[in-house]
């Protein structure tokens, strides 16, 4: 049979956000994918060069609205490590606390997602139910739903009252008990085996050869967690547990973010219980010595990565995002490889794709439309002789 | 049509057009953040539906096309031709600070700033994102400004409306 072509989106009913895909397929079994992600892209890394600590926290929050917690930390972080500044305790929890309900607010949107994906739409709406307590939670102690904004540049921007932390423990038994309901569901739901198991399926091997991350390297039994292997804030001196799997395929992902969840519901308990006293912020610098930083945090997507350089003012030079999705897709377009047509949604949707933060740009060359490569070399000439016609600024 | 408002097919077409108008979301290059604060509005906890209000995928089955984000450059032709396939009466609703002018993204390269340099846009929400109770005052809004249209047979005056408010004021100086 020869091989058709089958393009899905930008815009498509079954897409959530705008990306291109380019399905080869011979009848059912897809051959090949081909993507297209760069319609989000917004330039934000060229931005973050031209605003100063303060207001660029908030814009690199802005990249990702799912993890949004995760990427002002990771840039916080990498600051305050230039800096050489020791943030207070008491802040070093509550980021930790955020971060980990980020986390659950996250992994229970995904399963939903999963979900809404095989068509298992009453699953999809507890799981948003149940988010929506750890949206309270979080709404109560930052002000908003989705972006916090609750790191700065030496600390976080506001305590908590205690009435904020018994309220928070009081919803985590409940929150607890319905993540046990999906473990059962999980296990015993023939609806979400039969569309789970074996689908999309990645060796260890594979994994370590696609650069696969997060919860989608940990199904596949890498035992790799930025939280245990390159440690932050409070994580030394929580209880926790690496989650791991050995299925490797969608069940497998979603049985690791099961098991995270229960994990993150403990450390927020703990964090709660054990918040030490003291200041949440100490007065940062207004500017940064010269140097360099790669600063590795744990979305939860992933690993999340942020290369920092800065020259000695109160901007950076350059900051480089490389985030957990960009990573994974490659591992996506190989595990498409000879699956059947109708498993692409919940193959897509098991590396929780985030397009927003993901999105690169690509080259079209206008008269022929057609995309290509452009070496780095030819890219500096064009950036030269376009900045020598523009003339001074 | 415009001989046929007073009939009753076209009486019932509006009534059912107010009561359950039909959503549907586009992506322009937001932060995901207002996509799934639209997304929340479904779920149990805010549940449009009971209100008839119906989240479709395909823009040519939808009333209210929601624009979440900035438009970046890229997806500017693709917002116009979206806009283009829903068909009459449309209205637009441009979410966050980035619909209205860009928020956070303000004067970055690679976007257009405001919706409203690509489609006309009916009704703004303030916030970023905005909570879902927002997102379903915007949509409640949007109907009320349909059934005003309705009476008064069209988007235009509304036009008319902001010119006349847009005119600088003749002040009278007395001598
Ligand atoms: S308004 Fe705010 S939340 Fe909405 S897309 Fe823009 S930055 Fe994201």
């Amino acid at each position: 049979m020869p091989e058709v072509i089958v393009p899905i989106g930008p815009h498509h009913p079954a897409l959530k956000e705008p990306v291109n895909f380019r399905v080869i397929a011979d009848g059912e079994k897809i051959v090949r994918l081909e993507l297209d992600l760069s319609y989000n892209h917004r330039g934000i890394e060229k931005a973050a060069e031209q605003r100063d600590f303060i207001r660029v926290l908030p814009l690199l929050e802005r990249v990702c609205g799912i993890c949004s917690h995760s990427h002002s930390s990771a840039f916080a972080k990498g600051i305050e490590e230039i800096m050489q500044i020791e943030i207070p305790p008491r802040a070093q929890y509550i980021r930790t606390i955020i971060a980990e309900l980020e986390r659950m607010h996250s992994h229970l949107l995904w399963l939903g997602v999963a979900a809404h994906e095989i068509g298992f739409n009453t699953l999809f709406m507890w799981t948003w139910r149940d988010r929506e307590l750890v949206q309270d939670t979080l709404e109560e102690m930052s002000g908003n739903r989705v972006h916090y904004g609750m790191n700065e540049v030496g600390g976080v921007r506001c305590d908590l009252t205690p009435h904020q932390v018994s309220t928070a423990l009081e919803r985590l038994p409940f929150l607890e008990e319905r993540i046990y309901q999906y473990v059962d569901m999980v296990n015993d739901q023939q609806t979400l085996l039969l569309r789970f198991k074996g689908v999309g399926k990645l060796t260890r091997e594979e994994v370590l050869k696609y650069g696969a991350v997060g919860p989608t390297a940990r199904a596949s039994g890498v035992d790799y967690d930025a939280r245990r292997d390159d440690p932050y804030f409070v994580y030394t001196e929580v209880p926790w547990n690496v989650v791991t799997d050995t299925n490797g395929d969608v069940y497998g992902r979603t049985c690791v973010r099961i098991g995270e969840l229960r994990e993150s519901a403990n450390i927020v308990r703990y964090c709660l219980e054990n918040l030490p006293k003291g200041p949440v912020r100490v007065n940062a610098p207004k500017i940064a010595p010269e140097g360099e930083i790669f600063s590795r945090y744990e979305a939860p997507r992933g690993e999340l990565a942020h290369f920092i350089r800065t020259n000695g003012t109160n901007k950076v030079e350059r900051v480089d995002i490389r985030t957990p999705t960009l990573a994974n897709w490659t591992s996506v377009a190989m595990c498409l490889v000879d699956q059947n047509l109708a498993d692409i949604p919940v193959i897509v949707a098991a590396i929780d794709p985030c397009l927003s933060c993901t999105s690169r740009i690509t080259l079209i060359n206008t008269p022929g439309g057609k995309p290509g490569i452009v070496t780095f070399d030819e890219l500096r000439k064009r950036g030269q002789t376009y900045c020598q016609e523009q003339g001074p600024p | 049509m415009a001989a046929l408002p007073e009939s009753i097919s076209q009486r019932l077409v509006n009534w059912a057009r107010i009561k359950s108008p039909w959503i549907t979301l586009f992506n322009s290059g937001a932060c995901n953040a207002c996509d799934i604060e639209v997304i929340a509005c479904l779920m149990p906890r805010f549940d449009i539906e009971r209100f008839g209000i119906l989240a479709k995928g395909s823009p040519r089955h939808a009333d209210i096309l929601i624009v979440t984000g900035h438009v970046t450059l890229k997806q500017a032709s693709r917002l116009r031709r979206v806009w283009e396939q829903i068909s009459e009466p449309k209205y637009v609703i441009a979410m966050g600070a980035c619909g209205a002018s860009a928020g956070a993204f303000h004067g970055l390269y690679h976007i257009m700033e405001r919706v409203e340099d690509v489609i006309p846009v009916d009704v703004y929400t303030a916030g970023c994102p905005p909570r879902p109770d927002e997102i379903i005052n915007a949509v409640v809004t949007c109907l009320n400004l349909l059934k005003e249209d309705q009476v008064h047979g069209g988007k235009e005056w509304r036009q008319n409306k902001s010119d006349e408010m847009m005119k600088p004021i003749e002040r009278k100086v007395e001598m």
